[in-house]
């Protein structure tokens, strides 16, 4: 029995946040802080030839940060040096940063920035990704022999899929404020960001400063969702450039429309099946080709990619895989972090693909789930053995009995009802938590616990709080392991001047990989203090803290990620455990589509997800209703294009997302099969919710109209042309 | 030569009242953040969008970065700041949203919060379809509005037996 982990606490940085307290980073401007601005490309590919500065401006009263005057490496570090921090000649997507200005105020940094012409050469910009010849990043996970397969399947089904790209839309746009060098030689940023320590690297390498001298401080995040994962260290380091320069600190906060015309976005997916089945619907084999829009620069796409080849195939059985990824430049802004990170692109058009063999082989979509999942001792795609923790039947029960979706006759002829129909939709998916393969083994994820003089234990970690709950997570999962109550723990602030390296805040990996650390932390430093007074010892946990550090006990306990025994992975080959353990989850979605205009509204929503242990059941449906509204806007009215590489929707009028009337009512259904390595059970939660909603969505629209859908976001010009398509008769 | 057009206002900000000079153009969220320190209103966008900014004027909800500042002379406005009980205790409103779950990463909170504290003014007993209609114009990417809608449920309970917003 547990008796924190499993209750619902106060958030403790809560009363902050709905008093209007807490401190985001546009609140705490520090007085005489001056304002920076990039200046960006007006095109999307081509040379940049100078600038030219207008006369009748005082330059002289702002400061101006140019390539050539970077202390460092001119890259925002990441996985491959190929992203300049100020572009010197070539430029490769609209909007790249070309030089830097900052002003004492804000009047005269927009004056400055109206005196500055940039002078480019523009050249063809290659947009089509299928045309694309560099590529970033190609996966190949090979299972069996897939084209005997393929030749002896009774029945093989090829179709193609595509997803749009999707804006992050954190509420809070990107922003930072770098100090200049103190006179200990510290540079400090403050941010709104999700990674401390990737930020840090980044700054030290552009100033040319060990990183312990660059000192990133988290800021109260406004919402991340993957989007402060990357893009903060740009921010910074032009930030810190400035601040440099000047002399003074500097912020560099974005307006939505910067950020939005600037900042990352999901990749744009193109993803080709074939797959074969026999009579019952029972996958063969599975030929899956994974083509994502990179942008011009590397950024996370190795990654993102990765994790989209792990899942292509989707949580189903089969023994012969194929599936080749391939990420490629373009001259489109560059894309990047987004919760799913890649999944929800495959998850989509796997999930569209067994509606597809459903329908060919007229089964019900959740018997030919039921017959296809994957199951305890089942083997991925990539050969991993699925040993524990899988709720995948579980979740199916769940779900079905709670909807009686399996009695609903799907893309079944029904009498046509008036220019309203209804459908009901569902998907079924699987997500891995934590890093990809041996990531977790080379990120080496450090914790550290100590107690406070008071006798209060303090959590130091470098995960970071932008509303998934980390702080009141971490506050239960340390209660529960040092025997006391919330009130006794202290997550301290993401400082990487304070804290340990405890890995990036992604992958839905806080809770299972760190707070794995941080349980086993707490457990060590219980067992000292109950070493010294003697286990059951008279007092409250404080009491006995003070104590142990009376007495000279050392109340500092650090721990360091050591992944569960037995996992085997094989980089080269894509081959093994691709992850510790997967959360498993299925989504159930009804729909009312109006024949007039094709707008889609949603009816209900379900979901039932399997998560190991709900630390918090309260935080744990919030982000399942968060993060799976974040899918259903995906699926019909998030639209992001482009044009001449340039975002059309750059601002929030246009980029929309849901509202408090677009979204359903929810329910979610808690299942809990638990991870015997992760802590209480506990497995990650953060992204599964967004890979499920945009087939569903696009399941139940088809049951509604019985054309299929095989792009996302169906919106209401693409469902009217489609039926157009189909009823020739009602086209005017 | 640049003109001054900047007028001298006086006004009522959360019970007391406030003196400023402001430029015509001015917005009513830079005043209230840059000139006299409320920073708890937000901007999430600038264009009346997001609702981060929603402030009271005169107990009506508005988007602070719409809102010319020269326009509240005269008048009462309550931000975010101005809704806490005595000794910083939280509102009811506050209160059930902390409870609740309705507070995610918190930056669309405050404007949540004032755009609820307006609709309970008017409907104190809003269904959940009253409560999606009010707050439209309050955009929030963190929560899926779940337990925000029944924050506000909660709360209204609790306020009909008896208490303030
Ligand atoms: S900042 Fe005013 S509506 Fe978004
Ligand atoms: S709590 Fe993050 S936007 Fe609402």
């Amino acid at each position: 029995m547990t008796r924190v982990v499993g209750t619902r606490l106060r958030r403790p940085e809560g009363p902050d946040k709905v008093t209007g307290r807490a401190m985001y980073v546009a609140d705490d401007v520090p007085v005489g802080c001056w304002w920076g601005k990039a200046i960006r490309s007006p095109v999307a590919h081509g040379e940049l030839l100078g600038f030219e500065l207008d006369p009748a401006f005082d330059f002289s009263q702002v400061v101006l940060v140019r390539a050539a005057d970077i202390p460092g490496v001119n890259v925002v570090d990441l996985i491959v040096d190929d992203q300049p921090i100020l572009a010197s000649d070539a430029i490769e997507h609209w909007g790249q940063p070309l030089l830097l200005v900052a002003a004492a105020d804000q009047a005269t940094l927009d004056a400055a920035v109206r005196a500055i012409d940039v002078r480019v050469r523009e050249s063809e910009p290659l947009l089509d990704m299928e045309a694309a010849e560099v590529v970033f990043k190609e996966i190949v996970i090979d299972k069996g022999d897939v084209d005997a397969a393929l030749a002896s399947a009774p029945h093989v089904l090829r179709r193609t899929y595509h997803t749009d790209s999707q804006e992050q839309m954190y509420i809070e746009p990107q922003g930072a404020i770098a100090w200049p060098e103190a006179a200990d030689g510290t540079v400090l940023v403050r941010g709104s960001l999700q990674c401390p320590y990737y930020v840090q690297r980044a700054l030290a390498r552009a100033l040319d400063i060990e990183p312990a001298r660059a000192r990133v401080v988290q800021a109260a995040t406004g919402g991340g969702f993957g989007g402060k994962e990357e893009y903060p260290s740009v921010v910074a380091c032009h930030a810190a450039l400035l601040a440099r320069a000047a002399g003074q600190p500097v912020a560099v906060i974005y307006d939505r429309h910067e950020d939005l015309a600037v900042t990352p976005k999901r990749h744009p997916a193109r993803v080709r099946h074939a797959t074969g089945y026999d009579d019952d619907g029972r996958l063969l084999a599975m030929d899956v080709d994974v083509l994502l829009d990179g942008g011009a620069f590397t950024t996370l796409s190795p990654v993102v990619l990765s994790r989209a080849a792990i899942h292509a195939a989707g949580a189903y059985r089969c023994d012969a895989v194929r599936i080749r990824g391939r990420v490629v430049k373009t001259n489109h802004v560059p894309y990047g972090a987004f919760r799913g990170f890649g999944a929800p692109q495959v998850c989509f058009a796997v999930e569209r693909q067994m509606d597809a063999i459903a329908r060919e082989r007229d089964l019900h979509p959740a018997t030919l789930r039921k017959r296809n999942a994957l199951r305890l001792g089942d083997t991925t795609a990539t050969s991993g053995r699925l040993e524990e923790s899988v709720g995948s039947e579980e979740v199916l029960a769940k779900i079905l009995e709670r909807t009686g979706f399996e009695d609903h006759p799907w893309c079944q002829p029904r009498p046509a009802a008036g220019r309203k129909r209804r459908g009901a939709g569902f998907s079924f998916f699987f997500h891995g938590a934590g890093f990809t393969g041996a990531g977790e083994v080379h990120l080496k994820a450090k914790v550290d616990v100590r107690l406070a003089a008071d006798g209060r234990c303090e959590v130091h970690s470098a995960s970071t709080e932008f509303g998934q709950g980390t702080v009141t997570m971490f506050t239960a999962i340390a209660a529960e392991a040092l025997e006391t109550g919330p009130d006794d723990v202290l997550v301290v602030e993401p400082d990487t001047g304070a804290v340990p390296d405890s890995g990036p805040t992604v992958a839905s990996r806080t809770c299972m990989v760190v707070g794995g650390c941080l349980a086993r932390a707490c457990r060590e430093l219980r067992a000292r203090i109950d070493a010294h007074g003697g286990q059951g010892a008279e007092g409250s946990f404080r009491e006995r803290a003070r104590a142990f550090l009376a007495a000279g006990g050392d109340g500092r306990v650090e721990v360091t990620y050591a992944s569960p025994p037995g996992l085997v992975w094989d980089d080269e080959r894509y081959e093994g455990d691709a992850y510790p353990a997967y959360g498993w989850a299925a989504d159930y979605v009804e729909v009312e589509v109006d024949l007039d205009t094709f707008e889609v509204s949603m009816e209900r929503f379900v979901s039932a997800v399997d998560v190991g242990k709900a630390i918090q059941p309260q935080l744990v449906e919030g982000q399942i209703e968060g993060g799976s509204l974040q899918a259903l806007g995906f699926a019909h009215i998030e639209v992001v294009g482009t044009k001449d590489g340039r975002f059309l929707q750059d601002r929030m009028a246009t980029c929309i997302i849901p509202t408090t009337l677009d979204a359903p009512p929810m329910e979610v259904l808690l299942v809990e099969e638990p991870f015997s390595h992760g802590p209480y059970g506990a497995k990650g939660v953060g992204e599964l919710p967004m890979d499920g909603g945009a087939p569903a969505v696009a399941s139940a629209i088809e049951d509604a109209l019985g054309i299929s859908i095989d792009r996302v976001p169906a919106t209401p010009e693409r469902l009217a042309a489609a039926w157009l398509a189909a009823h020739p008769e009602e086209a005017l | 030569m640049t003109i001054d057009n900047s007028m001298q206002i006086s006004f009522e900000l959360n019970g007391s009242m406030r003196r400023a000079r402001v430029e015509p153009h001015e917005r009513l969220i830079d005043l209230l953040r840059d000139v006299l320190g409320e920073t708890g209103t937000k901007e999430g966008c600038g264009e009346g969008e997001c609702g981060a900014c929603t402030v009271l004027v005169e107990g009506r909800a508005v988007n602070s970065c719409l809102f010319p500042a020269p326009e509240v002379e005269g008048l009462r406005v309550v931000t975010i700041e101005g809704l806490c009980g005595e000794g910083l205790q939280l509102s009811p409103v506050q209160a059930a949203f902390l409870e609740g779950g309705a507070t995610q990463c918190g930056f669309c909170t405050p404007g949540m919060v004032v755009s609820t504290v307006a609709l309970l003014g008017e409907n104190p007993a809003p269904s959940a379809s009253d409560i999606r209609n009010a707050l439209t114009g309050n955009l929030c990417r963190c929560t899926g509005y779940v337990q925000i809608v029944e924050a506000i449920q909660s709360a209204a309970a609790k306020l009909s037996a008896g208490g303030e917003a």
